[in-house]
């Protein structure tokens, strides 16, 4: 490196804030545009679940019985819970993002880890729905394929022997008990329905991965910022940082709030 | 190479001199204005080019009513153009309602076509001259689509569902059909062509080698299928009569599971019948169980369309009996579908 | 533009305006390799996408050659059917996602940009290097593609082709477009809020450059439009691996669901190419004519507006699929509205020309060049948006003329004249004008003589991805082939010119056209690593080309 730009940077070190960066001219600039940026990133990822929510809508119109029938296979139990931890983990958020701005360094590194932790908790309660809904064969995959009246009518089984051991039995249907009906024609009948069901779990399984993808990122990022609070890096001068990973977090939970009613709630009224 | 070259696409049908003539206003317009820009362009170029370095011209910046004018003058000629455009576009989409039927099916790569009198052709289509045509469309695989420059008209053929697409010829010859929606590898192969032929020529053309009609072909799936067990057009039926639906508004109870209103009704066209085979939920006849299974995978497009040509020439009291030839139900295959590759 | 200094300001001195060959600079601040690649400069990861994406027009430019080719006759003689579809597939995709797209934006975006608007940098500097890595690695994904066996699909992608019925690494491909998908969508939003929040002071948003309008809706285009195309591109590949049935009807899907999809992000991207080669030929026009650009307000705001009226056009590539005639209708008016601030802008170059004292250096050259071939792109649009022709033309080659009109002879030109405008504040050097204009000629003949015998060859049908033809469409095709060679030779002379002007060309002086704005008026050529030795105040209106004094009076 030459020595004038040795004295550039030496100079950016003399005169300038330490947390401001060499090519802004003041605080609040650096402020105001790392908010920006946050929001414009948000803008995008509005529409990159969008795509996923145009899809849904038209599928949702076009097979919208099918829709609601395989809605009735997920938890509502689980959504609803996994709803509520992801509310409050929203209100931790909020408390560390108020934390940064009044100061107080080592509650903002509390909140942020118990944001954390509630994070986990809703992917840990989504880890075990998913495994439920691997074992009785909702998860989609090409294995099916050809098979599609068999997934379809096992997936009914499962939920029809949960139905009558009230959930304590977790005792799997014998694929030997799901065999097509005599009529011979109902298997057709059977696929037809078992695709329309399978492009649901498809969505699902989709949106609500993306989802959990947001969290995961969200997890290293808060973790990160979380570390620098305890270091005292953040300031009533400058906390732009908590403030856009709690844009983010708030973000995520609201794309949840539109996935549980679209998912779970769909065929709730079915009476099932 | 020079003597099959022209200039000019044939015009064999009564929308090709409706389109060209559009094209030839928006090709005056396009070419006035292109001249216009170029020779401004020119002209500025020569007479403002840079005379001395220290001259600096006087900022000129802007004139409310130029701007409006070469605002307003585009808006105008796009609304006439569009106007125009709506015009021959509604003659290229809506057919005559005496049109001759045609059926075409796409596949990986080659279009296969049946006339209602029976005969099938592969690659080739001939239409009587004088008489609207009306050809419904789909596809085995991928998208196609069935393009016939010479009449000015084309239409995607999209597999799973039913497009159409009308012309009348107007002049005998042979023309291109290309296949226009990219579909893989031999896709500049699936072409053929479009004969088109005197009324007289086009009738000895249909007596020669007819292996027997369209409708009668159906009328052996009718049977074969099994649709006769229920639509029996007699008291024992457990499904709707058939006889005389086709284009008739049918009253229903239940679409895609969902009850409607009473009274709601719908069109009984080539479209509804295929959905009604394939997915016969999506609209149940009021007053009938919805107890139908479907026929994804169990009939090719080819019979499909033979079905339908029977149902639409089913008239009062001619659904056949059901016979001892019909084989049972039990032949049906369980699980038709292909492997997905 | 006129500036006058803060007095506060921290900078030292490092350079001085009229011996900048002596001075520190951008480029030779530091020349170690790991300097440029991990460089957060603006101006050198501009360079670093200027090296890669010439790297990928050259191989698109052999792509098309070969495509070119092959069309001599109508026998199907130098390719098989399998290669040449993966030859106009591969043509296509590297044109688009790894050449037209991050053309202006990423590289004189990238350069003058921050420049332009009296900025040091972009907002986010990590975040700009993180894009051109993206960039990066999804143009490696996507070569890998090609290696491995190429894509047959078109990159159009239509399903259920791509999705069930190819048997070519789609899904690698995909991968690779998602990645550069990411790449465009970052750099969008890092010039969407460098333009809002790092203006310097003085610099209205009704002071910025046309260039800077331009590249401002642009980049809004690439922020909402880009995540739809990638979660498109996502539901393709899980298709693909898991035989759902998204896309393809036999399995339940809707084929036309992926057309919507793919045209509500692709046709907007078409906006994403053009756009800013209009912004760049207002600077380019103006500066050459040393007049400011007439109706600057009207040609900003039709910026916004082709880039507002883009998204709500892009159901008129599927007129044909059997939409309904009613959308098709309305499809067919808003599309036409898109003619309107385009045709606005031609005229106010026009008017901008008029009276002025123009030169004809190389870039200008380019300009006229520009103007010629997009306003005949833009005229042969008006025949795809009437519905009744829009029916005949619609995949025939008359579209394939139309868009390369477009992308080619209007992006590609403003593109070209972008780099050879900005070549002395890039490299401090002056080209040879000499060449410059010949390839600007050659490029403009070589042109002409590829594409338009095309708009014919589509009336008289012929279709588009047709590797084979009936003999009647062979005249037409040889003059389309003959026009590619020389066109080749048009766009292969910079490759040589340029780079040896970089090491021998006369050392350029820091404005040497009389450009007004900052990038010109503030900065050393090559600038220095932070720009500005002092952050610049604007106190008035663009394009004033009679200094402070005189514009006072002109107000």
């Amino acid at each position: 490196m030459s020595a004038t730009n040795q004295t550039v940077q030496d100079h950016g070190q003399h005169h300038h804030h330490k947390d401001l960066a060499h090519h802004f001219d003041t605080l609040e600039q650096q402020h105001d545009a790392n908010t920006l940026g946050m929001w414009a990133f948000l803008l995008t990822e509005v529409l990159f679940f969008g795509g996923l929510f145009a899809a849904y809508t038209i599928y949702r119109y076009k097979y919208s019985a099918m829709f609601e029938e395989a809605s009735n296979h997920l938890d509502i139990t689980l959504g609803a819970t996994n709803t509520v931890i992801l509310i409050l983990s929203s209100l931790t958020m909020a408390l560390a993002v108020r934390c940064s701005q009044t100061g107080q360094a080592v509650w903002t590194g509390r909140w942020l880890l118990i944001t954390i932790f509630f994070g986990l908790m809703f992917l840990g309660v989504k880890y075990f729905e998913w495994k439920h809904d691997y074992n009785i064969r909702l998860m989609p995959g090409k294995d099916w394929a050809g098979k599609d009246f068999f997934w379809w009518q096992y997936a009914k089984k499962a939920k029809e022997m949960e139905k009558h051991d009230k959930g304590h039995s977790h005792a799997l249907p014998d694929p030997k008990d799901v065999l097509p009906d005599n009529h011979p024609s109902l298997g057709i009948k059977g696929i037809q329905e078992s695709q329309q069901a399978r492009l649901f779990f498809l969505l699902y399984f989709c949106m609500t991965s993306l989802h959990a993808l947001h969290m995961l990122v969200g997890f290293v990022l808060i973790g990160i910022i979380a570390y620098f609070a305890y270091q005292g890096a953040y300031s009533p001068d400058y906390y732009s940082p908590v403030e856009n990973i709690g844009l983010y977090w708030h973000f995520v939970d609201i794309v949840w709030i539109f996935l549980f009613p679209l998912l779970y709630l769909l065929g709730a009224h079915m009476g099932h | 190479m020079f003597e099959e070259f022209k200039w000019f696409p044939d015009q064999a049908s009564t929308v090709a001199p409706e389109v060209d003539m559009l094209t030839l206003f928006i090709v005056v317009v396009t070419v006035l204005i292109t001249i216009m820009v170029g020779v401004l362009t020119v002209g500025f170029a020569v007479a403002f080019r840079r005379k001395s370095e220290s001259y600096v011209p006087a900022p000129w910046f802007g004139c409310v009513p130029l701007e409006i004018f070469w605002t307003l003058i585009p808006v105008l000629i796009c609304l006439v153009m569009f106007s125009w455009g709506v015009k021959v576009y509604s003659s290229i989409v809506v057919p005559p309602a005496d049109a001759l039927d045609i059926y075409a099916v796409g596949r990986q790569w080659m279009w296969k076509i049946q006339h209602p009198e029976g005969q099938r052709e592969i690659n080739a289509l001939h239409v009587p001259i004088g008489r609207p045509v009306k050809v419904t469309l789909t596809s085995e695989d991928v998208i196609h689509c069935f393009s016939i420059p010479a009449f000015r008209v084309k239409q995607d053929v999209v597999p799973g569902r039913y497009t159409s697409m009308w012309f009348q010829a107007t002049k005998a010859g042979t023309y291109n059909l290309f296949c226009s929606e990219y579909c893989g590898t031999e896709h500049s192969r699936m072409i053929g062509k479009v004969i088109v032929m005197e009324e007289a020529d086009y009738q000895k053309w249909l007596s020669e080698g007819a292996e027997s009609g369209q409708a009668l072909q159906g009328r052996k799936l009718y049977t074969k299928l099994q649709c006769v067990t229920c639509h029996t057009g007699n008291a024992e039926a457990k499904a709707p009569n058939l006889e005389g639906i086709y284009r008739k508004h049918i009253p229903v109870s239940l679409i895609d599971g969902m009850k409607v209103k009473d009274g709601t009704k719908v069109f009984a066209d080539d479209a509804y019948i295929r959905e009604s085979i394939l997915y016969p939920n999506a609209k149940v006849a009021a007053g009938w169980e919805s107890i139908m299974p479907t026929y994804q995978g169990l009939v090719t497009e080819e019979e499909l369309l033979q079905v339908i040509a029977y149902i639409k020439s089913l008239n009062q009291g001619q659904t056949p009996p059901r016979t001892e030839e019909t084989p049972t139900p039990a032949t049906i295959q369980n699980n038709p579908t292909k492997e997905v590759k | 533009m006129a500036t006058v200094s803060l007095e506060s300001r921290p900078y030292e001195k490092v350079s001085d305006h009229d011996s900048s060959h002596e001075s520190v600079n951008y480029l030779n601040h530091d020349h170690s390799i790991l300097s440029w690649l991990l460089t957060l400069d603006h101006k050198r990861i501009g360079l670093l996408y200027l090296v890669t994406i010439t790297l990928m027009f050259l191989l698109g430019g052999a792509l098309a050659g070969a495509v070119r080719l092959e069309l001599l006759t109508p026998k199907g003689d130098l390719l098989a059917a399998d290669t040449y579809n993966k030859a106009f597939t591969a043509h296509g995709i590297i044109m688009l996602f790894f050449f037209l797209i991050p053309s202006i934006p990423a590289v004189m975006g990238n350069f003058v940009l921050p420049l332009m608007i009296g900025a040091k940098d972009v907002a986010f500097p990590r975040l700009n290097l993180l894009s051109y890595y993206l960039y990066f690695a999804g143009s490696v994904i996507a070569l890998t593609a090609l290696l491995l066996g190429g894509v047959d699909t078109g990159w159009t992608f239509y399903t259920p082709f791509s999705s069930t019925y190819s048997n070519s690494y789609v899904v690698v491909m995909a991968v690779g477009l998602f990645v550069v998908g990411f790449s465009s969508i970052l750099t969008g939003l890092n010039f969407v809020v460098t333009v809002h929040r790092m203006r310097c002071p003085g610099l209205t948003w009704f002071r910025l450059p046309l260039f800077i309008w331009a590249i401002y809706a642009t980049s809004v285009v690439q922020l909402l439009g880009t995540p739809v195309i990638a979660v498109t591109l996502g539901l393709l590949g899980v298709e693909r691996t898991l035989g759902v049935g998204i896309f393809d009807p036999r399995l339940g899907g809707d084929p036309i669901l992926f057309q919507h999809l793919f045209w509500f992000y692709s046709h907007p991207a078409v906006y994403i190419m053009i756009l800013p080669s209009l912004g760049l030929i207002s600077e380019v026009i103006s500066t050459f004519s040393k007049k400011t650009v007439f109706g600057y307000h009207i040609i900003a705001f039709s910026s916004i507006a082709i880039a507002v009226f883009g998204f709500i056009v892009w159901a008129h590539h599927m007129f044909t699929t059997g939409i309904s005639p009613y959308a098709a209708m309305v499809f067919s008016l808003l599309t036409f509205s898109v003619a309107i601030p385009s045709g606005i802008k031609v005229f106010s170059w026009l008017a901008t020309m008029y009276g002025g004292s123009i030169s004809f250096d190389t870039p200008m050259i380019y300009a006229f060049g520009f103007l010629g071939l997009f306003t005949i792109g833009g005229l042969t649009g008006l025949f795809l948006s009437t519905l009744g022709t829009d029916i005949h033309l619609h995949d025939t080659y008359f579209i394939v003329a139309h868009f390369h009109y477009i992308m080619v002879g209007g992006a590609i030109m403003g593109y070209m004249a972008g780099v050879h405008f900005w070549w002395p504040k890039i490299t401090g050097r002056l080209y040879s004008e000499f060449w410059g204009k010949l390839s600007a000629g050659i490029t403009f003949i070589g042109f002409n003589f590829t594409f338009f015998p095309q708009f014919i060859l589509g009336y008289l049908g012929m279709p588009r991805r047709y590797y084979e033809y009936p003999d009647e469409f062979q005249v037409l095709n040889v003059f389309s082939t003959a026009g590619a060679s020389i066109l080749a030779i048009g766009y292969l002379m910079p490759m040589f010119y340029m780079p040896l002007s970089f090491f021998f060309g006369e050392k350029a002086n820091s404005n040497p056209y009389g450009a007004t704005t900052l990038d010109w008026t503030d900065t050393t050529s090559p600038p220095s690593p932070h720009n500005f030795e002092k952050t610049p105040v604007v106190t008035e209106e663009p394009y004033n080309f009679h200094g402070k004094e005189a514009a006072v009076v002109s107000h």
